[in-house]
């Protein structure tokens, strides 16, 4: 059976070819650092689940100290000039869009029929873990497709995955990082605590006061927390269900999906929710790293306030 | 209460842009002492959660596949597709994106998006390309605000359609959650009921990207001014 496992091992192999090719490259007066912070992820995905907790913490206070001091730098892969890259493109045609397009199919693909495939009697992969599964799948074949069809140097596509990979450098392990700090959040009981301020220090007599808090309460949390999913729980056993519900008679279903729904409207406005608003800014090579924040926050304010009136308008009319 | 100091750390530490690598690792630590927590307890809790959450790197995977296909042309063959539309312009473009990413996110079809896989190397090309026939050369500034909000649109779509699918994530938490306070609710009623925001988002964003084409020509313009001045 396949499972997330052996994608880490694939993941884990990348990095580790990434480590060396960094370790090769003269061109960067830092290669050390790289290397050394790309071996690091191997490790954590080759060797994460077999070293224990405490390990893995100390893997972590590695890869920050590598990551978080300025001691990575940017490789310099041989790569194809920008006239090479239009003249290839020119005789490429549409056809290069191919492969690109391979893995959101497969992966789509990958996700509405192998959930429950058997081969040989047993389940081909691990059923929760389909579309993540799904996903490694198609870029495997993505992979194949284009190597066959384009035929670079063997290594081109490591050289190349090493170049995007510098480019993100160290925000490639943020939303890792964040995660683990939710749960560290999650451990000390910083929910409790923020609930507790948000009953004890605002006026809730008003229908409309409770509505405001709870949708306005998800939103800030979640900007803190980076995370819907941990505001929730919290904002809802605090305001939503106590006075929302029992004390001003509101819907709970209503409640609950655009409670949800305000939360993401502060994913949007928070550096914390780092794959979708820092990742991508490195990704996209863009010198501020609030860049991507700052055209999301126009739309995420009038959409929170519009979740307050329709949440006031149908909550406590179905 | 002084668990709330790690929030506070976290603030600071993003306000005066220190690293956020070490803004995460200071604000673990200041919180799980302020709990009570040993040095030891808080790493290997940092550690576990670590390691649990390897899956949302997998997404690093694709790296290989898309600069490869950089190195052929992909970038630079999505501007001339996107050229030779004569009706695109970045803020339809955009305004498309967004519709497809939020539909196939209502269907559950969250990896048909993504900013490695989708924004980098086809969309964000496709909006710059399409600014590019109409306006010509492009500054690194007016490149760069399109190229955001590329992002955006992703990000937008994704957010407010997937809560229509009721088997993702945020509908189970919400039906679990609510299950323990007593209240038994239907998943597809959760994904009915996020129906009004989704339309909502998409009327807020679509309007605001019909307005970044103006946007970016007064931009443009302007920046065409400047120069002659000088």
């Amino acid at each position: 059976m396949i499972t997330l496992e052996h994608v880490y091992i694939l993941a884990g192999a990348m990095f580790i070819v990434f480590s060396w090719l960094s370790l090769r490259d003269r061109s960067n007066t830092k290669r050390f650092g790289n290397a050394g912070f790309w071996m690091l992820l191997a490790i954590s995905f080759l060797a994460g689940s077999e070293i224990g907790d405490l390990a893995n913490g100390i893997l972590v206070l590695g890869l920050v100290a590598l990551g978080g001091t300025g001691a990575m730098g940017l490789g310099k892969p041989h790569t194809t000039t920008p006239q090479e890259r239009a003249a290839r493109a020119e005789r490429r045609g549409n056809a290069l869009f191919g492969p690109a397009l391979i893995i959101p199919l497969v992966a789509v693909a990958g996700t509405l029929t192998l959930k429950s495939a058997m081969i040989a009697g047993a389940p081909l992969l691990d059923g929760k873990q389909v579309t993540l599964i799904s996903l490694a799948l198609g870029i495997v074949i993505a992979l194949v497709v284009a190597m066959l069809w384009l035929k670079p140097p063997g290594l081109a596509p490591l050289e190349e995955g090493r170049r995007l990979a510098d480019t993100i450098g160290w925000a490639a392990i943020l939303p890792q990082m964040l995660a683990a700090l939710g749960a560290v959040f999650a451990l000390s009981g910083v929910g409790d605590a923020v609930g507790t301020i948000a009953t004890t220090w605002l006026p809730l007599g008003h229908p409309f006061a409770a509505v405001a808090t709870y949708c306005i309460g998800m939103a800030l949390f979640t900007a803190v927390m980076g995370n819907a999913f941990a505001a929730f729980p919290v904002m809802t056993a605090a305001v939503g269900v106590p006075l929302i519900v029992h004390k001003f008679g509101g819907d709970p279903t209503i409640m609950g999906a655009i409670g949800m729904l305000s939360g993401f409207c502060g994913t949007l406005t928070t550096p914390m929710a780092a794959n979708f608003n820092i990742v991508p800014a490195a990704l996209l090579e863009l010198p501020d790293r609030d860049a991507v924040i700052k055209v999301q926050i126009p739309t995420a304010i009038p959409l929170l306030i519009g979740n307050v009136l329709l949440m006031y308008a149908l909550v406590f009319r179905f | 209460m002084w668990t709330l100091l790690g929030i506070g750390v976290v603030v600071a530490g993003f306000l005066i842009r220190l690293n956020p690598l070490l803004v995460i690792i200071a604000a673990a630590l200041v919180t799980g002492i302020a709990a009570g927590l040993g040095p030891v307890e808080i790493l290997s809790a940092f550690g576990k959660a670590f390691n649990d959450s390897r899956y949302v790197s997998i997404v690093w995977l694709v790296l290989p596949v898309i600069g490869l296909l950089e190195r052929e042309g992909l970038q630079e063959r999505a501007r001339t597709l996107i050229s030779k539309v004569h009706a695109a312009t970045t803020g339809r473009l955009l305004i498309a994106y967004l519709f497809v990413r939020q539909i196939t996110a209502a269907l559950g079809l969250m990896s048909f998006g993504g900013h490695a896989q989708m924004v980098r190397p086809l969309i964000a090309p496709m909006a710059e390309g399409a600014a590019e026939s109409r306006l010509g050369a492009l500054s690194d500034k007016t490149r760069h605000l399109i190229r955001a909000h590329a992002a955006g649109a992703d990000n937008v779509g994704a957010f407010f359609g997937e809560d229509i699918f009721i088997a993702v994530g945020s509908i189970l938490l919400i039906k679990g959650f609510m299950e323990q306070s007593g209240f038994d609710i239907e998943p597809l009623h959760l994904s009915l009921w996020a129906i009004p925001t989704a339309v909502l988002a998409f009327t807020i964003h679509a309007t605001r990207l019909f307005l970044l084409d103006r946007k970016l020509k007064r931009l443009h313009e302007a920046e065409q001014r400047g120069e002659d001045a000088a």
